[in-house]
């Protein structure tokens, strides 16, 4: 059952050794140590588990390891790091875009996967976008602001 | 303040030792144990803020830990919008007593007097600076395993310079770049678990042939008790994939206990219950001709519908039991936990590590019990428990479903000259440790027809639980409120934001509208008429200005607008909302305006977060939610089946805060909830003339309420 595969993560070719059905969000998690993607529902309804393959937001709880031979996933640590932040993350602390902030990485995800197609997206388009993620705590306001300020669209220096 | 002692806050009166709250041992670190806990709300950093204030320091120099049984005080459950009145004062208490030590310590190595100091970000220094001596430098001398004692008074409001400003939480670089969470923590060797819930509340397992499962790639071990089952793997997904074989090896028994969907509530007021008067004013207007209305309310079960499924993990090491967990009892958890062990407090261990947003109480605090139970099958190892999906959502305790009946006349002159309202449901608080009965999930599957403990309320005075808000803020010359707390629990309940006080102030402010409308009063000029606290006033005025309300102004058959106030428990914060809503097939919520006034604001940005998630949030159960269930099983276990509000249906939200740095501060979580579904509610009537007083407002309740 276990089968070799090999694919890039974040720009590393990662070999991987495991049944080919494996939900890739395992692997990144336990396998790579990547845990910004989340186990939210693992039946592809809430994106938090979203992740960048060859520049396409998928749902890694049900991506099946086989369908990641020989291509190129991005998770959030590809986008940005504590010490070297992206466009996106720094405007989601400067708008404060979180509350219990489970689905952040998720939305993050969602949200470059716009602005890569569309540099420059209108609220009605962001709202389009997120609709795949779920947020709980109602932080929906602070994540379309943020979107808008990553994308220059907000003038304002101090958050609403 | 009494004869200049300061009247210590509750949760530090029970924990006095001021060693345990706060340390210096890091040079140009201020360590903080506070006893709350982060669940999203921002309070760490909030109660960062307030012992930055005290001590003079800058908000960079703190580090928090998270609550450990170890090693911080026992605060309680971070819940009921408490947090910064209770945490937030006891810290506040600590460093002002902190500070006064090192002041004096100070000033007693430099010579100097206590008066010619001044602490500049923690050092404390002659007004030119050239003299001067840092906490750091001074810890060794300052002993703080000592009891607070009121001698030192915090600062007066007029000398803040760091509460009152919108500082940045502490938490969210952490949760912008990956793994803040306890479902990210890996331990050493750790392995994977999962539970098998019984399909049902009183459901029995009956047969299990395990042996095949226990063939399948890196199980470990497969744990029974009674009904309690679970499996150990070494890999996630192999933990899973027995999970779902065992779950279609067992043979359970299950009973029809439930009330049909259509029934619940005609069920609750069936119920035998414990019938509480919680106000009986009678002071009778000189009779005048009124007119007489009644009507009833009703909200469904809610679930917390936490985004990331309860975890928790587990390590038996010898006689000690470490366990992680995002329980807001952190306490309460370590001591239920040993008692269903029938072992010492002192052998186990609770950590904090922050989960999903709860709202309340959901399955962390069962699944902490689940992997205890399953690491003691794997001593020395760490074992991770995460719950499915379906398991949070059949499992976690839900908000009650409830029914308030209200009958009131109103005078021609648009008084209210009377008020009698009934409401019926379970009382709301089923967390651990408050009954002698097990408190957790699991240990009520380890023997058939374990009885379930019934959730308590707290009294009135604290806030209630099912008759949170039931009596209403207004002055009315008969008022007689009656709670029926029943005394069966068919489906499991417990805390869910804002308690009682969702579907009290819904029906309180749907009523006020209908009676003001009865007596051709604008629906905000009756309000105001019925109060007399100068802050409930402020805000309601507030949201009509911005808002540019017009008296008795009138929808357009599709889009209207509706007002609604509350002051949350009656002793908390005070909001006013209004709702623009606009109606095609479903009630569609465009725009929310809110005036909230919770006292002293400690970080205004944080504040406005919370109101923005209470609105949202609120609007999403309003409209959308309730847990669908047959007369055995509960039956919405994924989003589709309980689907909340997305981006698209969120509203734009206009919002104001009053401050009053001259007030106690007061909790902001929960208490525009009520409000906005009232708002929603009134606004439907605005647009349409038709009242649904049923949650949520679904175009089938719509449909409803048309034919009717």
């Amino acid at each position: 059952m276990t089968q070799q595969l090999s694919f890039r993560v974040n720009g590393e070719i990662q070999d991987i050794s495991a049944p080919a059905n494996t939900p890739l969000l395992y692997v990144l998690r336990n396998d790579l140590q990547l845990k910004a993607a989340k186990f939210g529902c693992g039946l592809g309804q809430c994106g938090a588990c979203s992740v960048l393959m060859d520049g396409r937001r998928t749902l890694s709880c049900e991506t099946p390891l086989w369908a990641c031979e020989g291509k190129s996933i991005t998770t959030l640590e590809g986008l940005g790091t504590a010490d070297h932040l992206n466009v996106l993350q720094k405007a989601f602390i400067f708008e404060q875009a979180a509350q219990c902030g489970y689905c952040v990485p998720g939305i993050l995800i969602s949200a470059q996967a716009l602005i890569d197609q569309n540099p420059k997206p209108s609220e009605a388009e962001i709202c389009a976008a997120l609709d795949a993620n779920l947020c709980r705590c109602g932080t929906h306001v602070r994540f379309v602001r943020a979107v808008l300020r990553a994308t220059g669209q907000l003038t304002e220096t101090a958050p609403v | 303040m009494s004869n200049g002692i300061t009247t210590l806050p509750p949760t530090l009166k029970a924990n006095l030792l001021i060693g345990r709250w706060i340390d210096f041992s890091s040079n140009g670190v201020v360590t903080l144990r506070p006893g709350k806990v982060e669940i999203g709300q921002g309070i760490v950093s909030a109660i960062a803020q307030i012992a930055v204030e005290e001590l003079d320091i800058r908000y960079e120099r703190v580090r928090t830990l998270r609550v450990d049984t170890t090693i911080s005080p026992n605060e309680g459950s971070t819940s009921g919008s408490r947090s910064v009145q209770e945490g937030g004062e006891s810290m506040r208490q600590v460093c002002a007593e902190v500070r006064a030590l090192f002041l004096q310590a100070a000033a007693s190595k430099l010579g100097l007097d206590i008066d010619s100091l001044q602490i500049i970000d923690g050092r404390f220094q002659t007004a030119d600076g050239s003299v001067g001596v840092t906490y750091w430098e001074l810890a060794q001398t300052v002993d703080l395993q000592v009891q607070a004692n009121g001698h030192a008074r915090p600062k007066s409001v007029s000398t803040f310079h760091t509460v009152g400003r919108s500082l940045p939480r502490l938490d969210i670089l952490a949760k912008v770049t990956g793994g803040a969470f306890i479902q990210d923590i890996e331990l050493p060797g750790m392995l994977h678990a999962r539970v098998v819930r019984p399909p049902s509340f009183k459901a029995w397992l009956l047969e299990l042939d395990d042996a095949p499962i226990r063939q399948m790639p890196g199980v470990c071990d497969v744990v029974r008790r009674g009904s309690f089952l679970g499996v150990i793997a070494l890999r996630e997904e192999q933990a899973i994939n027995a999970m779902e074989a065992l779950a279609k090896a067992c043979v359970w028994k299950e009973q029809p206990t439930l009330p049909t969907p259509e029934a619940v509530h005609s069920y609750l007021c069936a119920q035998k219950s414990e019938d509480e008067l919680l106000c009986d004013i009678s002071t009778p207007l000189i009779e005048s001709e009124s007119l007489e209305l009644q009507a009833t309310f009703t909200r469904p079960y809610l679930a917390h519908a936490s985004i990331g499924p309860s975890c928790a993990l587990a390590w038996s090491k010898g006689t000690q039991l470490e366990i992680w967990s995002h329980s807001q009892s952190i306490y309460a958890l370590r001591d239920e936990i040993a008692k269903l062990l029938d072992r010492s407090p002192d052998t186990v261990v609770i950590r904090h590590a922050e989960g999903s947003g709860c709202y309340g109480h959901n399955g962390a605090d069962d699944a902490a019990f689940d992997a205890a139970l399953l690491a003691l099958a794997a001593p020395g190892r760490p074992v991770r428990v995460q719950w499915m999906r379906d398991d949070e959502f059949a499992w976690e305790p839900l908000g009650p479903a409830m029914v308030v009946k209200l009958n009131a006349k109103v005078t021609r002159e648009g008084r209210v000259a009377s008020w009698h309202e009934e409401i019926w449901g379970n009382r709301h608080i089923g967390r651990a440790g408050r009954f002698p009965g097990p408190g957790l999930l699991a240990a009520w599957h380890f023997e058939p027809d374990t009885p379930v403990p019934l959730p308590a309320d707290m009294p009135l005075s604290m806030g209630g639980g099912s008759q949170r808000n039931a009596v209403p803020y207004y002055d009315f010359a008969v008022k007689h409120v009656v709670n029926h707390a029943i005394q069966a629990m068919p489906i499991r309940v417990s805390a869910l934001r804002a308690l009682g006080a969702y579907i009290n102030v819904f029906a309180i402010e749907m009523f006020m509208d209908e009676m003001a409308i009865a007596a051709g009063v604008d629906p905000i000029a009756f309000r105001l008429r019925h109060l007399s606290d100068a802050r409930a006033i402020g805000v309601i005025q507030t949201v009509a200005r911005m808002a540019n309300w017009q008296p008795s102004e009138q929808g357009n058959g599709s889009q209207g607008r509706g007002f609604a106030f509350a002051r949350y428990k009656n002793i908390g914060n005070y909001a006013a909302v209004i709702a623009e809503v606009s109606i095609d097939h479903a009630v569609r919520v465009t725009r929310i305006y809110a005036a909230v006034d919770c006292g002293c604001i400690v970080n205004p940005d944080g504040v406005l977060n919370q109101i923005q998630g209470g609105l949202i949030q609120a609007t999403s159960w309003a409209l959308k939610e309730q847990v669908k269930h047959d007369t055995t099983r509960i039956t919405s276990r994924d989003w589709e089946d309980y689907p909340i509000l997305t981006f698209s249906e969120v509203p734009e939200l206009k919002i104001e805060l009053i401050n009053q740095p001259q007030e106690e501060s007061l909790g902001v979580g929960e208490g525009v909830t009520g409000p906005i579904a009232a708002a929603i509610g009134n606004a439907v009537f605005n647009a349409m003339g038709i009242r649904v007083r049923d949650l949520p407002l679904t175009p089938e309740r719509l449909m409803t309420a048309m034919n009717d």
